[in-house]
């Protein structure tokens, strides 16, 4: 993991295999970073929560968990933004397309939650062409996600 | 059922009250643990009425959410009744954003959930 500092904003930078279990720790960093920036408790969760989903998302359905890929993550970390932007080597996905959780007949469908938890917690949220780069941004003092559906 | 590692289920007339032991459910691994050993209440044990009181669970991934959607399915089958309890604002939060407040019976506490089961 490689990281620096400028007084305005703190960069990481990590490298991940494609195993949903060795990617904790660099989450964890990210979070302490943040706590050292003064960020409390909700927005931290939210942060948790979207690098959780775009993390495992890139893993599990990007590299389809294929060790010889990596996964290809920056963070910016400031005082009053977080943003981060998830890269994997596969083929892409058109994020339209992933089923919307929140429609009655769907309630007991069992994926499609990660995307819908990541635009819920962050302020912006948006795909490359290929789809296979998800970049997010979270800005402290952003209308507070209100609790509605966040899947369409 | 073999000694659970990811709950602690104790028996209140006949409901068992579940509680998770994880305070972050993130893990695949445990999160596989977790869903065989809640499988097992219905399917080996035959429990009839459970409660899920989310406690100790400060943090929790869709995958632990599509798990407890396959556990939900489950016991609607079998018709076993599920009510979830003690989630905290901010896992309550991840319930509603994704629309799962309505698929889960939820009440506020285990009394709460004791008097309707």
């Amino acid at each position: 993991m490689a990281a620096s500092h400028s007084s305005a904003e703190r960069t990481l930078h990590a490298s991940l295999p494609s195993n949903l279990a060795d990617y904790h720790a660099f989450i964890q960093t990210v979070l302490e970073q943040l706590r050292e920036l003064n960020w409390e408790k909700e927005p931290l969760f939210g942060v948790h929560l979207a690098l959780e989903e775009a993390i495992s998302n890139a893993i599990r359905h990007g590299n389809k968990e294929d060790a010889s890929k990596r996964v290809e993550v920056e963070c910016r970390l400031a005082p009053n933004r977080f943003w981060s932007r998830v890269c994997d080597e596969g083929a892409g996905f058109k994020p339209d397309e992933v089923p919307d959780c929140c429609r009655d007949d769907r309630l007991e469908v069992i994926g499609g939650r990660g995307l819908a938890l990541i635009r819920a917690y962050m302020t912006r949220v948006q795909y490359n062409d290929r789809g296979n780069c998800l970049t997010m941004e979270k800005l402290l003092g952003d209308p507070a996600t209100n609790g509605a559906c966040g899947c369409q | 059922m073999a000694k659970p590692q990811r709950i602690e289920v104790s028996e209140s007339a006949n409901i068992s009250v579940v509680r998770f032991i994880d305070q972050k459910i993130i893990d695949p691994v445990a999160i596989q643990e977790l869903g065989q050993e809640l499988f097992d209440l219905v399917e080996k044990d035959e429990r009839r009425k459970i409660v899920l009181n989310f406690r100790n669970v400060e943090f929790l991934s869709s995958a632990a959410l599509g798990k407890l959607i396959t556990f939900e399915k489950k016991a609607k089958r079998i018709g076993a009744e599920l009510i979830l309890t003690n989630i905290s604002p901010e896992i309550f939060q991840v319930f509603a954003i994704t629309n799962l407040d309505k698929l889960f019976k939820i009440k506020d506490s285990e009394a709460d959930a004791l008097a309707v089961l």
